[in-house]
């Protein structure tokens, strides 16, 4: 029991864990562990020949903390900030640092709004999104969908009913944009 | 070339994108042969971490061969067949030189909070990732490894996160002979902790999760004892009957921020993304461990505040250790132990998916079926 100085319950022998696990034991001296210590200052051995990286050219200008002095040498260069999302990214960007959780906040919220508009614009192209394929919804079927979860007592279970309503949510929403402008516009079309 | 894209919550398809092109000197351009799905890409794609873009190819585990390399490329040539570790990082900046490639401060403008990671959202640097025929590599003179012959690809593969994250994990623990370890999640990084654990001398392992079937592979695998949380009450009771009262020495978060086990927790940050991350397994861990001992995260949480015990850590004298795992820091003795047959990490991987089915397997591998643990998507011929 921890009430006295002994440690309460004794483990197995050193000898009879090497002799059971393969390689028991092989980094007990931290000397051998990579990450021992925390910061080796060693600039030689990861291969930069540099002291600053070359300046990735800024194509385009490129949202970054206000957290960073300047533009970080190398940057990627995906999905740039579009649209309304767009915007509300370089709000988040240029208003708040990362301590804010305004600056987080807005983000998610800029994610919520991307994908709203990016199924509304998809339904305008010959490649519109497809929730049944994209969730990937149709390989329960090959997968086990029973037997993987009935009779466990999987945790998830609890809320999994949640998810759909997490998919469909984006396309409920586009729905009601399509209609209030629809109305919008009818009343206008009236006047 | 073909490449996933992220199109909204829970939502993933393959299409044609522009294939990549060399941005920076030191830039690769890499033919992706297999990449991997893993756990933190749940978080993405259910919608948790912060400026995730529709349009984004994700994917931070990949091998492949390099098609292209810019001018100031000198270690890397067209047709070498590279590991790629997750973390994009510079080589020279304050951080890096002192070996915290996880940290690098010359790679990501969106957050100085965490350094670049491929295909994982803009608050990691807005690289898109591997899970594509073809990938934008920076800093090839410095982050990508030539596959050793004697390696087998899928074990390079795991080795660009999952076994070098799980050990590090490990070494975050700083264990010591004769340590009682418990690690929350029997996931791949879990396992990987769990193994690694016993190679710094850990006396005992106990390993903990709701899913039976990655248990049995904690057991199997890892020579764990394995505890099913749903089938107590209390699992931070059962960690101190189970210890003698004391509480472990050491306890693993290799869960993260989808996190079960209290569903308030798990609805306000999984679902209302209203936190970083679901802190159940974090809280645990505060609460199993004994009191001086040391807490080891190297479960992902997004950036925004999640509702952790930090009042019990602090009483209890606790040491909290975290990071992203700086990965090619871990290689050469991860070979060695490859090579002595200490670790056999390809061992976890349950499936292999076509690119174009990649939908499937985001969705296999959310929704825990067959018995998934590690679902691998073949991308090209090697």
């Amino acid at each position: 029991m921890p009430y006295t100085a002994k440690k309460p319950l004794a483990p197995p022998s050193s000898p009879e864990l090497r002799a059971r696990i393969p390689g028991w034991g092989a980094d007990l001296d931290p000397a051998n562990r990579p990450s021992v210590p925390r910061e080796r200052y060693d600039p030689d051995v990861t291969g930069a020949h540099w002291d600053l990286p070359e300046q990735q050219p800024e194509t385009r200008p490129r949202e970054r903390s206000i957290e960073h002095q300047r533009l970080t040498p190398v940057f990627g260069t995906s999905t740039p900030p579009k649209g309304i999302s767009g915007a509300m990214r370089r709000y988040a960007y240029g208003r708040f640092s990362e301590a804010r959780a305004a600056h987080w906040l807005t983000l998610i919220a800029a994610d919520r709004v991307d994908a709203v508009g990016s199924h509304l614009r998809s339904s305008l192209t010959l490649h519109p999104d497809n929730p049944v394929t994209e969730t990937g919804v149709l390989s329960e079927w090959r997968h086990k969908p029973v037997s993987s979860r009935a009779g466990s007592r999987r945790a998830d279970l609890h809320h999994n009913w949640m998810d759909p309503f997490i998919v469909v949510g984006p396309w409920i929403a586009a729905a009601g944009i399509i209609w209030l402008a629809a109305r919008t516009l009818a009343r206008v079309g009236r006047r | 070339m073909r490449a996933m894209v992220y199109r909204g919550p829970y939502k993933v398809r393959v299409e044609e994108k522009d294939r990549p092109r060399i941005e920076h000197p030191n830039d690769a351009i890499v033919r992706v042969t297999v990449a991997a799905i893993c756990g933190s890409d749940l978080h993405l794609y259910h919608g948790m971490m912060p400026d995730t873009r529709v349009g984004m190819t994700f994917g931070h585990e990949f091998i492949g061969v390099v098609e292209e390399v810019g001018s100031s490329v000198q270690n890397l040539k067209r047709g070498d067949r590279v590991m790629v570790p997750f973390n994009i990082f510079c080589g020279s900046c304050y951080f890096c030189v002192r070996g915290l490639y996880s940290n690098c401060h010359n790679v990501n403008p969106n957050a100085t909070a965490v350094g670049g990671i491929y295909g994982y959202s803009h608050t990691s640097g807005g690289y898109d990732g591997g899970q594509s025929e073809y990938v934008r590599v920076p800093f090839a003179d410095v982050g990508p490894t030539i596959i050793p012959e004697w390696l087998h690809q899928e074990d390079a593969l795991m080795l660009t996160d999952a076994l070098p994250t799980g050990y590090f994990g490990a070494q975050l623990g700083d264990i010591v002979e004769g340590d009682t370890v418990v690690v929350f999640g029997a996931g791949p990084v879990g396992l990987f902790a769990a193994k690694s654990s016993w190679l710094m001398g850990a006396g005992r392992v106990i390993v903990i999760d709701h899913l039976e079937y990655r248990l049995a592979k904690a057991r199997s695998f890892a020579q764990a004892e394995t505890y099913n949380f749903t089938e107590y009450k209390d699992i931070v009771v059962e960690m101190k009957k189970t210890t003698g009262f004391l509480g472990a020495d050491v306890v693993i978060d290799a869960v993260g921020a989808e996190a079960d086990g209290n569903l308030l927790q798990h609805i306000t940050a999984a679902k209302l993304k209203l936190q970083g991350g679901s802190p159940i397994a974090l809280n645990w861990a505060i609460d199993s461990v004994r009191k001086g001992g040391t807490v080891s995260v190297v479960g992902a949480y997004g950036p925004l505040f999640s509702a952790v015990k930090f009042g019990d850590a602090m009483n209890k004298g606790l040491t909290l250790r975290m990071n992203q795992c700086p990965v090619k820091r871990q290689w050469p003795r991860l070979f060695e132990h490859i090579q002595n047959g200490y670790l056999k990490p390809n061992d976890i991987v349950t499936h292999r998916i076509p690119l174009e089915q990649i939908a499937e397997g985001y969705h296999i591998f959310s929704a825990k079926l067959d018995d998934c643990i590690k679902p691998v998507i073949v991308v090209s011929a090697a």
